[in-house]
C-alpha cells in the first residue's frame, strides 16, 4: 500500500515536473509575450496542480494535506488575475500581438464551425 | 447573519491553518477572529458578493469541469512548447460573455486564462477580448460551451 502510494506520488512530481519543464521550453521557443503567457499557463495550472497532488500524496490526511490544498485554490484564484494583468498590461503599452485579428465575419465563421 | 457565516469561515480557516488545540491559543485565535470581523464591518466589505456566489451547489461541478479541460489543453500546449517542427497560429478575437452579473464575467474571463492555450486580454460588460494560441483553441471558446455553463451555475438560486 505504501509502495502504491509513492509510486502514485512520485509519478505525480514526475509530470509536474516534466509540464513546468516543457512550459520553460515554450516560454523561450514562442514568439511574442502573449504566445509566451500560454506556455507560462502550463507551468502555473498543470505543474503546479501535479507537484502539489504529488507532495499531498507523500503527506496523506494531514493538515499539511489541507495547507496543500488550500496552496492550490489560491494559485488557481491568483496565477489567472497576474496573467490577465501582465497580458492588459503590455497590450496598454501598445504592443501589438503578432498574430492574425479576426475580423467580426471570421470570428462568426469559428463560432458556426464550433456549434453542433 | 453573513457576519456569523464569515465569522465561522474565519475560524474553521484559522484552526485548519494552526493546528494548536491548547486553551490559551484557541483563545487567541477566537479573539483574533473576532477582531477580523469587526474590522470587515467597519469597512463595510461584507456585501452580497461575500459569500452568495460561492453558496451555488453547482459550483463544484463546474469546478471539475473546468479541471478536466485544464488538463487535456495543458497537455496539447505542452506539446506544442517542445516537439520539434510543432505549429503554432495564434489569433485574437471578441468573444461574447452573457453572464448576467459581474463576478459572472470574471469567473468565465478567467477560466480561459486557467485553461492554456486562451487568454483573456481585456474585459467588458458582455465581451471578452481573447488572445488564442491556435485555431482550434479559439473554436473551443466561441463554441460557448464554458459560457453556457457559468450561465448556468450564476442562474440558479
Amino acid at each position: 500500500m505504501a509502495l502504491a502510494v509513492d509510486i502514485a506520488s512520485w509519478a505525480c512530481l514526475v509530470a509536474g515536473a516534466l509540464l513546468c519543464f516543457a512550459g520553460g521550453v515554450g516560454m523561450i521557443r514562442f514568439p511574442d509575450v502573449y504566445a509566451r503567457s500560454h506556455a507560462a499557463g502550463v507551468i502555473d495550472t498543470g505543474g503546479a496542480l501535479f507537484i502539489l497532488l504529488g507532495l499531498a500524496l507523500q503527506a496523506g490526511f494531514t493538515l499539511v494535506t489541507v495547507k496543500l490544498g488550500l496552496i492550490g485554490l489560491l494559485l488557481f484564484f491568483t496565477s489567472p488575475t497576474a496573467t490577465h494583468a501582465l497580458v492588459k498590461g503590455a497590450l496598454a503599452g501598445g504592443l501589438n500581438p503578432l498574430c492574425h485579428q479576426l475580423t467580426a465575419d471570421e470570428t462568426a465563421a469559428l463560432a458556426d464551425k464550433a456549434s453542433p | 447573519m453573513r457576519l456569523v457565516g464569515l465569522y465561522l469561515a474565519l475560524f474553521v480557516f484559522w484552526l485548519l491553518m494552526s493546528g494548536h488545540y491548547e486553551a490559551l491559543i484557541l483563545g487567541f485565535g477566537i479573539v483574533s477572529c473576532a477582531a477580523a470581523v469587526y474590522i470587515a464591518r467597519r469597512k463595510d466589505i461584507v456585501d452580497h458578493e461575500t459569500l452568495s456566489w460561492y453558496l451555488k451547489p453547482k459550483l463544484p461541478f463546474y469546478w471539475l469541469w473546468l479541471l478536466g479541460q485544464i488538463l487535456k489543453a495543458n497537455f496539447d500546449v505542452a506539446k506544442r512548447c517542445v516537439l520539434p517542427g510543432s505549429r503554432i497560429d495564434p489569433c485574437v478575437f471578441l468573444a461574447p460573455a452573457d453572464q448576467e452579473t459581474s463576478v459572472g464575467v470574471v469567473t468565465y474571463a478567467n477560466s480561459i486564462t486557467l485553461t492554456p492555450g486562451t487568454v483573456s486580454m481585456q474585459t467588458w460588460d458582455h465581451e471578452i477580448r481573447v488572445h488564442a494560441l491556435t485555431r482550434d483553441g479559439a473554436r473551443d471558446i466561441l463554441g460557448d460551451e464554458m459560457g453556457a455553463r457559468i450561465c448556468r451555475v450564476e442562474g440558479e438560486q
